[in-house]
């Protein structure tokens, strides 16, 4: 890759911020050139992004309906999934599963729900909210 | 506040960015193309049996800390490496190392760092950083993330939560930082030494995901993807692809730019002019990584119809190109 084919195309996922990558420099050699970004970078980077967007979106409408936990939610709008909450929480998955259901979460213990609110960032009496 | 008289310099990856500006820290100034080379980091993996989010791990390089621990053999150097079980214990250890005046690299979690970017915070747990001081008054550390443009500052809280992450490749609180100052090394030794492990890894690994042949069997995966039944998972899949390749700090084309630089540099001081000739074929095969990157997002955005096959034939032909590519470089590296 040549300097001048660097992209330029600016990328909204880090706005404001350029990142560095190599490329052949005017003086013939290769060294890094800064880009404000490519648009290949911010579709398959937005992709990611809207994937939990689209989970926690579908959870949250399913907790609206008592038909899931608010856990579901919080947890992939954190961006994690069933495995990750269980090792992010220390918990076994078997238990995590259960407590995506509503039945299960609403008799947690307060020391269960500090212990989900710290996994995933937020504070123990968000965790029953759908904020 | 103490700042060591350290200077920020912005890398393409977090890894060997942190290397290099440490090792330029404590005395040895050291390229990151260098840093990156020199430890044989350059690889391809294709890990079906570990998952990210339900999608394989796939990788360009050598697994986290392999440039760490791959540079104190030819640089002559000790890496001290500490783990914490308690986070109390790890933030006062990193607090009194900075009150020491030392520059120290962490391992932390992307996800927790408030100064990435939000579309970036995902949870991979194996990024690098350097601390090189601590505002006394707040508590804020002062931070040297390698992939940004200019140093930052992170409050106590959030650095400590990403450092203790837990999960795939979790931090534990590693911190590290040079026991005794890095040398000078013999240059036509260890890097000739340095690309046989390359080519080694590349062509000889006796596991079919690893080199060469990893891509092919990434081709046959991709091949395999339900492109007519199911086009949202096959798009992640390919997108998952593009962001390892390219998004994940790779300074493009999957390190294979780096490689390159790294490539003209070692020509010179190892005084190989036909290491030359090969960063110029290895930067041309990083221009078909960019053009598979560019198929993939267009296929993404029904920009070209969904066609896995296609890409999938991308891969095969990059493939070949590696093995060549990699078959000659032994050629080199020998002499």
């Amino acid at each position: 890759m040549n300097i001048d084919d660097v992209p330029q195309e600016g990328n909204r996922t880090h706005p404001g911020q350029r990142k560095s990558i190599y490329a052949r420099t005017t003086n013939g050699r290769l060294g890094l050139v800064a880009s404000s970004g490519w648009e290949v970078e911010e579709i398959v980077t937005r992709q990611a992004v809207e994937a939990f967007e689209a989970l926690a979106d579908a959870a949250r409408k399913k907790a609206r309906r008592g038909e899931s936990s608010p856990l579901e939610y919080h947890m992939y709008r954190a961006r994690m999934d069933l495995a990750l909450l269980a090792q992010a929480s220390g918990l076994w998955r078997w238990r995590v599963r259960r407590h995506l259901k509503l039945r299960d979460f609403a008799r947690l213990s307060p020391a269960l729900r500090q212990r989900y609110a710290d996994a995933l960032g937020i504070a123990a009496d968000q965790l029953a909210t759908l904020d | 506040m103490p700042t060591s008289g350290f200077l920020h310099q912005q890398a393409s990856h977090c890894e060997s960015g942190v290397m290099s500006a440490i090792l330029r820290h404590y005395g040895l100034p050291l390229s990151e193309p260098m840093a990156f080379g020199l430890s044989s980091a350059l690889a391809f993996a294709y890990l079906p049996f570990i998952k990210l989010s339900g999608l394989p791990l796939v990788s360009y390089r050598m697994p986290p800390k392999a440039i760490l621990r791959g540079l104190q053999k030819p640089l002559g150097f000790a890496m001290h490496t500490e783990t914490f079980r308690a986070p109390e214990k790890g933030a006062a250890r990193l607090n009194a190392l900075l009150d020491a005046g030392q520059v120290v690299g962490l391992q932390a979690s992307v996800f927790w760092l408030p100064f990435i970017p939000p579309d970036f915070r995902f949870h991979f747990n194996a990024h690098n950083l350097l601390a090189y001081g601590r505002d006394a008054t707040d508590g804020d550390y002062l931070i040297s993330d390698p992939v940004l443009e200019a140093a930052v500052r992170c409050p106590a809280a959030d650095l400590t939560k990403a450092r203790f992450a837990r999960g795939v490749l979790a931090p534990k609180g590693l911190l590290y930082y040079p026991a005794n100052p890095p040398r000078e090394p013999d240059w036509k030794s260890v890097l000739p030494a340095a690309l046989k492990k390359t080519t080694r890894i590349m062509l000889h690994t006796p596991l079919p995901f690893i080199g060469v042949r990893g891509m092919r069997w990434l081709a046959r995966a991709i091949e395999r993807l339900p492109a007519a039944t199911d086009a949202q998972a096959t798009k992640l899949y390919i997108g998952h692809l593009v962001r390892m390749q390219e998004e994940i700090g790779t300074g493009g084309g999957g390190f294979r730019f780096m490689y390159a630089a790294f490539l003209e540099e070692a020509a010179l001081l190892a005084q190989r002019p036909t290491l030359a000739e090969l960063a110029a074929e290895l930067a041309d095969i990083g221009d078909h990584w960019r053009e598979f990157a560019l198929a993939a997002a267009r296929m993404i955005r029904d920009r070209d119809p969904l066609d896995p096959a296609r890409l999938a034939q991308q891969l095969r032909e990059q493939a070949t190109r590696e093995q060549t590519f990699f078959v000659a470089l032994a050629k080199a590296a020998r002499g």
